[in-house]
């Protein structure tokens, strides 16, 4: 350790900070890379028709797609309220 | 068969024409017949950085348009003879940028060139759609800084995809990172991503880091690519890259931090 490194403050570095979130963002950007590009418009789509029937909002309903060597899998997850049902 | 490079970022200002200027001259320095073309249709500049700005009579959509031939628009270089430089268009009409024009214009280069060098504009546009579309290797000039790096990130997806290598089902574009503007000295403080963190989030292969230079400025200032300021860090580390790019095993420099007299004295390492 050098002189100088003694006076040194530490604490966590901007860059390890820079280095975190762009791990987070670039996995999370590849993972939805190869998505069809159709997969937001379904998503509304989805969203809206389900609304009509039943109390959820944006938050309770999650999308996942997949894709393997020879499938493709969408998953879709609704996180049903407590008084689900809208008097149609 | 001219070996096509694509010089791309994805974000605007990281050095790209910088670049482009540098290992083209580099290349063609080194007796390899090189052309480098500007991709950045109404936002002309690579004609300023090889100093040629005042001999641009045709440009790149001339040629595909049929209103000039590609020896009547081509430049040759004022330091160099291996070296040429095919203008971009300050037409403000992007939609003059062909796929079928520029694979011709590619095409006939490939004759009677050893390298062709795509200068692409920033964005993802057609401008830098087509400048990717033909390439056999990608320069993916980067800075170690938040948004160029996911900019770049971006543009590694675009080139797996929308490629013709990729379209066709062939080997995929050959994919370098030059990580330029880099400050060994913010690194050590940890106010700047280092080598080491930008590899491990783009995991690309490093062909070379350029350090933060005042001869950058300087060589565009005067018109003469930085690569033939030899003294100088920044042309230095353009000239390594070529070498790399060539197969040459040469020791990356310019990641450690220049030390000074009185780092020496106190600096343990």
């Amino acid at each position: 350790m050098s002189l100088l490194d003694y006076f040194r403050i530490t604490k966590t570095s901007s860059a390890s900070l820079a280095k975190e979130r762009l791990q987070i963002l670039v996995a999370h950007e590849r993972s939805s890379r190869h998505q069809p590009s159709y997969l937001p418009q379904l998503q509304k789509e989805l969203l809206e028709v389900i609304k009509k029937y039943v109390n959820v909002d944006q938050e309770a309903i999650s999308f996942n797609f997949e894709q393997d060597e020879d499938q493709e899998t969408l998953e879709l997850n609704i996180v049903l309220p407590d008084h689900p049902t809208k008097n149609v | 068969m001219a070996r096509i490079i694509v010089v791309t970022s994805g974000k605007g200002g990281v050095g790209k024409t910088t670049t482009s200027a540098a290992i083209a001259m580099g290349l063609a320095k080194r007796g390899h017949k090189t052309a480098v073309i500007d991709f950045d249709v109404g936002l002309r500049n690579l004609d300023l950085i090889m100093g040629c700005e005042r001999r641009v009579v045709y440009d790149f959509i001339n040629v595909i348009n049929g209103e000039a031939s590609l020896n009547q628009a081509l430049i040759r270089d004022k330091h160099c003879d291996q070296l040429y430089i095919l203008p971009a268009s300050q037409t403000r009409d992007k939609d003059a940028l062909t796929q079928e024009g520029v694979g011709k214009v590619l095409e006939e280069l490939s004759k009677d060139f050893q390298y062709v060098v795509c200068d692409s504009p920033a964005g993802i546009e057609r401008g830098a759609h087509l400048a990717m579309y033909f390439a056999d290797d990608a320069f993916v000039v980067t800075n170690p800084e938040v948004s160029s790096v996911r900019d770049s990130d971006r543009m590694l997806g675009l080139l797996s995809s929308k490629s013709r290598r990729a379209e066709r089902n062939e080997e995929p574009i050959k994919e370098y990172l030059l990580l330029s503007r880099y400050a060994p000295d913010r690194v050590k403080l940890g106010d700047m991503l280092s080598v080491d963190d930008v590899q491990d989030i783009l995991s690309l292969h490093l062909l070379g880091v350029i350090p933060e230079s005042k001869s950058v400025l300087t060589a565009s200032n005067s018109g003469v690519p930085v690569i033939l300021d030899d003294k100088s860090d920044a042309g230095q580390a353009y000239a390594d890259i070529v070498a790399r790019y060539l197969g040459e095993d040469k020791p990356h420099r310019f990641i450690d931090e220049k030390k000074g007299l009185l780092a020496k004295l106190f600096g343990g390492k």
